[in-house]
């Protein structure tokens, strides 16, 4: 009887009974002897001069072991990396520790280390420092006005770069065109906030020289390989290990200030190091998400055909580059055509340092940015020409037929059914039906609205030539003496899966129970190389190289197989883990007795390695392209302001499907957040630069009553970049969801005259809109 | 600070005996003093309910508790939930209905839970989203964790 094939399947995750116990460990949870505790002083000022540092009382403190300043350290640790390539760009330095000046709330000036961590914090209270005030500057567009105050002063004015792409001749679409659209949108900055905030471990090892970095990190080698130039310290005497990870969302897609600083304390005081972030650093210090602003205009025919979209934006990417801060405007950028045939396409961006913490990678990264401005500007057209958005939608989709489709800012999209998935959103929710209600309701002074996002976006990052640190992936797949399989995979999962995901597929492919094959991540040392989980990149990306090595092992045991059963591999047949010869169901050898084999070595062909391993390196030839259509639908009441989601329906085709039930978890999961941004999540600064959403009393994170019930269904288009044919899910409910209900509120207000309103929608702003306010 | 206070408190049905410094919390009593690295800590403001846990059979968050304050009582953590006969129904339904994915809210989520089902053992859909209105998930969008709830409870009411 065949073994059931699991992939496709709902395996139950195993990475779970271990974290519904508490029995995992993060970083925090690591015990280790002698064990020194970090704590670190940070600025109060948004920009200020460093005048002088007396840690004199604190050294003092019985338990303290020491208090390193950035005079201490001076260029002994070096610059915090950025990896975006940009001719234009201008680079700060970014030490690990404020040198003379600090130019955001949260900036790192003093570390003090002590014996216990609240030694250390006690020994902050005593560290003097002498700040004299500078001018600070908050908001974006006035930072890049003349005469702005400047967050770098070695430069002119607050750019930090610009970037362009597209193609085509806008001035003849605008003379084309019957209609010009024109809308700004602010993409406030969100807090990614996992619920594990960052943390570092550093140990440093006299005897052998070496260095053992544990950190909340999704990319392990890649900091490795930053850590190691930013210590001037061999790479190879570095190991990282990223434990069990609880949550990242692209904030822990990064190399920070505080890996620096505890691996360099670590080396000094000869021993071992331990920082934990507190929930009001991981506000001020960790990076923040989106932080865009931007105007489209789109020229459209009177029959709803679109000529040409202009976006041109800028980036506040905050005092300091992080790792990818550059590179967050061009995924907005490339993406700003979204799931229509747009023949002029033109996204400028202009980076602008602010006294806040820089922005960089948040769950989407850039193409929520694309989604939104792309999403909304087709219902401000709709509403323009008095069209239906679906029509209009329709009018302008991308046709099956059209994939691999050229897209004017330069991509190729992989594959697409973006009308099916249309459709069967539309059965879902009862579109007809609804148009109606909506009418009925107006009548009696109730506002109902419909909402759509019929999103694409662009996932499994990806080509290395479109990247700027490689974007292959890594996995090896063993078998050992037993006839247990072993994975080592380059991705570093922190809430995925992949400890259950690839291993349904080695299970499948090898034909062993999913019981023998274990998965293991993050850590330099057992992994031979990778570059992290990031960009929706596991399955596709990581997935595929363990995929390809799977298909590797197979074919050496094959060749096993047949040497031992003294045939031709062309008369063996492979089924359920067993090696038969064709027509000779009695003769046969496991899968079990291969490796066995392959490692006793006395019955292998000629020439043959003993053993039974094979690694892949997968390098995509192309993105892939997820896709779907997400319908909000919203009753507002005008009254209060409030919004209630009536109905949500998300239809999502992210290729083939693994393992459908973490499919739906990271739908539901990314949802969240996507209605996070619309609703209720926005990072506050003042005027000065003192940030005003320092904990989650002031910065709204979606809660159980918060979400709405949510209703799923898939279609499936497989990808045809890599053998499996998926494509990634990890941010696509993030990037469809919240133009969907912006555009329904919208929808909702629109006999108020409301053609758009920025994000949050705060029942406040609803309200005023309501009572005839600024629209 | 070297003066310190003794505690008594009973964790998890062993009875322990401590110096402790008066302002030490709940939380790191637990973890850093005795090991239970299970309650994690998210906020230190008693707003994400990571750090939940049951005093004298009611959950609270234990970072914002002291420990003194615990002073004679009965303290649970995730660590007492399973045993050698297996997972208890709660982590089950959780692992049943894929109610985690990077698991650190986890621990205070099920004891969160475990106090729901105490005072309500067939709550609605909406008394679950209420009862865990203090527990911050930021990975599931909570479907699968409402789900996981109310098979729980279900699994609990058979079971008793």
């Amino acid at each position: 009887m065949p073994v059931s094939k699991l992939v496709g399947t709902k395996v139950k995750r195993r990475e779970d009974p271990r974290l519904v116990q508490g029995l995992s460990h993060y970083v925090d949870d690591l015990r280790m002897a002698d064990v020194m505790h970090a704590a670190i002083l940070r600025s109060p000022h948004a920009h200020a001069r460093i005048n002088g540092i007396n840690t004199d009382a604190a050294r003092a403190l019985s338990g303290v072991v020491t208090v390193l300043t950035g005079a201490d350290i001076g260029d002994s640790v070096g610059s915090v990396p950025c990896a975006a390539a940009n001719p234009t760009l201008r680079t700060p330095p970014h030490p690990v520790l404020a040198q003379d000046e600090v130019r955001y709330v949260g900036e790192p000036v003093a570390v003090a280390v002590a014996g216990d961590s609240y030694t250390a914090r006690d020994a902050l209270d005593l560290i003097e420092v002498d700040y004299e005030p500078l001018p600070a500057v908050s908001d974006l567009e006035k930072a890049l006005q003349p005469g702005s105050p400047l967050v770098h002063s070695q430069w002119d004015s607050n750019q930090a770069f610009t970037f362009e792409c597209g193609t085509g001749d806008m001035d003849k679409a605008r003379a084309e065109a019957d209609v010009i659209v024109k809308q700004k949108f602010i993409h406030q900055r969100l807090a990614p906030i996992p619920v594990e905030t960052r943390g570092v471990v550093a140990r440093y090892f006299p005897g052998e020289d070496e260095l053992t970095v544990w950190s909340s990190t999704q990319i392990p080698h890649l900091l490795r390989a930053m850590l190691a130039l930013m210590l001037n310290f061999p790479e190879h005497r570095i190991r990282i290990i990223a434990p069990e990870v609880g949550g990242g969302f692209g904030c822990k897609l990064n190399v920070y200030r505080e890996e620096g600083l505890l691996a360099h304390l670590a080396m000094k005081l000869k021993g071992t190091v331990k920082w934990i972030e507190g929930r009001r650093e991981n506000m001020q210090a960790t990076i923040h998400g989106r932080g865009q602003v931007g105007t489209v205009e789109a020229a459209v025919k009177k029959d709803g055909t679109i000529l040409g979209v202009t976006y041109d934006s800028l980036l506040d990417t905050g005092a300091y580059h992080q790792l990818l801060t550059p590179g967050m405007p061009p995924l907005t950028g490339l993406m700003i055509s979204g799931s229509y045939k747009i023949p002029t396409l033109k996204f400028t961006s202009t980076g602008g340092f602010t006294n806040k913490v820089a922005t960089d990678a948040y769950r989407g990264a850039g193409r929520p940015e694309a989604t939104l401005v792309i999403e909304r500007t087709l219902d401000l057209i709709a509403r323009e020409l008095d069209m239906d958005p679906v029509e209009l939608r329709r009018k302008n989709f991308a046709q099956p037929s059209d994939f691999p489709l050229q897209v004017a800012t330069g991509l190729a999209y992989d594959s697409g059914n973006y009308q099916a998935a249309l459709d069967r959103a539309l059965e879902m929710v009862g579109y007809q039906d609804l148009r109606a209600e909506q009418q009925r309701l107006r009548e009696q002074g109730r506002y109902l609205g419909i909402g759509f996002s019929t999103y694409v976006e662009i996932c499994a990052m990806g080509p290395s030539a479109a990247l700027p640190a490689g974007g292959w992936e890594s996995g090896t797949v063993r078998m050992d003496f037993t006839g247990k399989a072993t994975v080592l995979t380059g991705v570093s999962p922190h809430g995925q899966g992949e400890e259950t995901t690839f291993a349904q597929i080695v299970s499948d492919d090898l034909g062993v129970p999913i019981e023998d094959v274990a998965v293991l991540h993050g850590d330099t040392a057992v992994v031979p190389n990778g570059i992290g989980t990031f960009g929706s990149r596991g399955i596709s990306v990581g997935g595929t190289a363990v995929y390809m090595a799977t298909q590797q092992v197979r074919e050496k045991a094959e060749a096993i197989a047949a040497n031992v059963l003294e045939c031709s591999t062309d008369d063996l047949e492979f089924e359920d883990g067993k090696f038969t010869v064709k027509g000779v169901p009695d003769k046969g050898i496991t899968i079990q007795e291969v490796a066995l084999q392959a490692h006793v070595a006395t019955k292998l062909p000629a020439g043959m390695e003993p053993g039974l391993q094979a690694t892949s390196v997968f390098e995509p030839s192309n993105f892939t392209f997820p896709f779907g259509t997400h319908i909000c639908v919203v009753e507002v009441d005008t009254q209060s302001g409030e919004i209630e989601i009536k109905k949500y329906v998300a239809v999502d085709d992210c290729g083939k499907v693994i393992n459908p039930m973490i499919v739906d978890g990271q739908v539901q999961g990314g949802i969240a957040q996507g209605l996070g941004q619309a609703l209720l999540e926005e990072v506050v600064y003042d005027e000065d630069g003192q940030l005003v959403t320092g904990s989650l009393m002031d910065y709204a994170v979606a809660r159980a009553e918060d979400l709405p019930q949510l209703e799923f269904d898939r279609t499936e288009t497989p990808s045809p970049v890599n053998p499996m044919g998926v494509k990634g899910v990890g941010e696509a409910g993030t990037i469809g969801s919240t133009p969907s209900i912006v555009n329904a509120v919208v929808d909702a207000l629109a006999p108020f005259g409301v053609k758009h309103i920025d994000l949050p929608l705060k029942p406040e702003k609803i309200w005023r809109l309501c009572q005839g306010g600024n629209k | 600070m070297s003066n310190t206070t003794t505690i008594q408190v009973r964790v998890n049905g062993v009875s322990r005996t401590e110096e402790v410094q008066p302002r030490l919390l709940l939380v790191h009593y637990l973890r850093d003093v005795l090991g239970l690295t299970g309650t994690h800590i998210g906020c230190e403001t008693s707003l994400c309910g990571a750090c939940t846990v049951m005093v004298d059979g009611a959950a609270v968050k234990s970072c914002t508790l002291l420990a003194v304050q615990t002073d004679g009582c009965e303290v649970e953590t995730i660590e007492s939930l399973a045993t050698d006969d297996g997972l208890h129904p709660i982590q089950e339904a959780f692992w049943d209905c894929h109610g985690l994915q990077c698991g650190f809210c986890t621990p205070g989520m099920i004891m969160a839970t475990r106090q729901l089902l105490q005072e309500n053992p067939s709550p609605s859909e909406e008394e679950i989203r209420h009862g865990l209105e203090g527990n911050i998930c930021r990975c599931t969008g909570y479907k699968h964790i409402v789900d996981a709830v109310k098979q729980a409870a279900e699994q609990m009411k058979a079971g008793t």
